[in-house]
C-alpha cells in the first residue's frame, strides 16, 4: 500500500513548511497516470494526519489526465491510462504528462483562531 | 497490505466528492499558501544524491522488482555464483520481515545487507542509502538491489539505482504486464523466467511479449530457463539466457571491463 508512505510524505512535507500552525485545507494533485489511486490516499489521510496540525484538514484532489502523442501519426489525445492506443492503431504511443504526484496548496487558521 | 486499502483494485475505488467549498473558506477566512511541491521530492533528492555517490564510485546499481516468486532471489544467488571474482559484488535484500534471503545470499560469499520493511511494502532512497553505507562497496562494484516482491508500490520509488530490471515468471501467466503497466512502463530490462516450464502451461509467451513492448516500445526483454530446478536435473544446464543476462549487465557497467588491444597501453 504505497499510498500510506505517500500520504506520509504529504503530511511530512507540508508539517515542515508550516510548522505548527493549523491546517484547514490541503490541495493535491494526483494524475490519472501516477499510479496513485485517489481514493486510497484519501482513507490514509485521516488515519496519518492525526495529532498533527493537519488534523481535520479538508482534502482535495485534482486528478489531470494524460497526454499522449502518437509517434507514427503525430495525433495528440488524451490518455486515461498507461497503456493507449492511438486512433490510428498504433501502439508506438509516447505519454506526456498526467504523471503529476504534488501538493498545490494549503490553507492555514487565521492566527486568531488558533488557539 | 494492499487489501487494506483496496490500492491494486480501482474498480473497488467510487470517486468521492471532493470539498471545493472548505477550500474556498479557507481562503476567505485564513491563508492560502502555494506549495507547488512534488510529493516524492524528499525521496528523488536521496536517489538523485545516492545515484552521484554511486557514479563518482563506478558503481552499477540494479534494482530488481517482481512479483513475490517470479525467482528474483534465486537469479541472483545464481549470478553471483556465476559473476563473483570477475566484478566486486554486493546485495541489498529488501523484504518485509525475515532474514532469510539475505542468507542465502551470504552463502555464495557475497557482502549482503537485509532491510526489512516491517508493515511497507517497498524499498525506498533512503533505506537504500542507509544499507548502502553499511555496504560500502568498493570502486567498479556491481549491486543489486532485489526490492519487496510487488508488482505495484516498488515502480513508484526511486532508489538512486543505474537501471531497473523486471522479472515475471510464465507461470503468472502473460497479462501481468496488461494489469501492472507502471512496473513495466519504467523497465530497462524484463527477463522472462522459468520459460522451460511453458510447454506444460497454457500460457502464451509471444502475446506477453507483445504486451510489454506495447507498454515499453524500448524496453529490452530476455528468456531465462531452468534456474529453479535443482542442480544436476534435466533442464537445470545450460542456461544460454543467463550469458545474454551477464552481456547485458556488462554493458551497463559504467566502466565497461577493459579488454586490452594487442600492443595497446591499459588505462589507469
Amino acid at each position: 500500500m504505497h499510498e500510506l508512505a505517500i500520504t506520509q510524505s504529504v503530511v511530512d512535507a507540508i508539517v515542515e513548511r508550516t510548522g505548527p500552525t493549523r491546517v484547514t485545507t490541503v490541495r493535491l494533485v494526483i494524475g490519472r497516470l501516477s499510479g496513485v489511486v485517489p481514493e486510497s490516499v484519501r482513507f490514509c489521510f485521516d488515519v496519518v494526519t492525526a495529532g498533527t496540525p493537519l488534523a481535520g484538514a479538508a482534502l482535495t484532489i485534482d486528478e489531470p489526465a494524460g497526454r499522449a502523442r502518437c509517434r507514427r501519426c503525430g495525433a495528440e489525445f488524451v490518455a486515461d491510462d498507461v497503456l493507449v492506443l492511438c486512433g490510428c492503431g498504433c501502439a508506438d504511443v509516447a505519454v506526456d504528462g498526467g504523471d503529476d504526484l504534488r501538493i498545490a496548496s494549503v490553507g492555514l487558521m487565521p492566527a486568531a483562531e488558533a488557539s | 497490505m494492499c487489501e487494506t486499502c483496496g490500492c491494486d483494485d480501482p474498480a473497488a475505488a467510487p470517486r468521492l466528492t471532493s470539498f471545493p467549498a472548505d477550500a474556498g473558506a479557507a481562503g476567505r477566512s485564513g491563508r492560502e499558501l502555494l506549495l507547488e511541491q512534488r510529493v516524492l521530492a524528499k525521496n528523488d533528492e536521496q536517489a538523485g544524491q545516492t545515484r552521484q555517490r554511486l557514479a563518482a564510485r563506478n558503481v552499477l546499481a540494479v534494482n530488481l522488482m517482481s512479483s513475490p516468486g517470479s525467482g528474483k532471489t534465486t537469479l541472483l544467488e545464481r549470478t553471483v555464483r556465476d559473476l563473483a571474482g570477475q566484478w566486486p559484488l554486493a546485495v541489498v535484500e529488501g523484504d518485509q520481515e525475515s532474514v532469510r534471503d539475505a542468507e542465502r545470499i551470504r552463502a555464495e560469499g557475497v557482502p549482503v545487507v537485509q532491510v526489512n520493511t516491517g508493515r511497507g511494502c517497498h524499498l525506498d532512497a533512503d533505506m537504500v542509502d542507509r544499507a548502502l553505507r553499511a555496504l560500502d562497496p568498493p570502486a567498479e562494484a556491481v549491486v543489486f538491489v532485489e526490492n519487496v516482491g510487488n508488482l505495484v508500490c516498488p515502480a513508484l520509488f526511486d532508489l538512486g539505482e543505474g537501471v531497473r530490471v523486471v522479472l515475471t515468471s510464465v507461470t503468472e501467466g502473460e497479462d501481468k504486464p496488461l494489469k501492472y503497466p507502471h512496473m513495466f512502463a519504467k523497465a530497462d530490462l524484463v527477463l522472462l523466467t522459468k520459460c522451460d516450464l511453458v510447454p506444460y502451461l497454457a500460457v502464451d509467451v509471444d502475446h506477453c511479449m507483445g504486451l510489454i513492448r506495447r507498454i515499453n516500445p524500448a524496453v529490452d526483454v530476455l528468456t531465462l530457463s531452468g534456474l529453479h530446478l535443482p542442480a544436476g536435473a534435466p533442464g537445470a544446464e545450460p542456461e544460454p539466457g543467463l550469458a545474454a543476462w551477464y552481456a547485458w549487465l556488462r554493458a551497463r557497467r559504467p566502466r565497461p571491463d577493459a579488454r586490452p588491444r594487442a600492443g595497446a597501453a591499459g588505462r589507469v
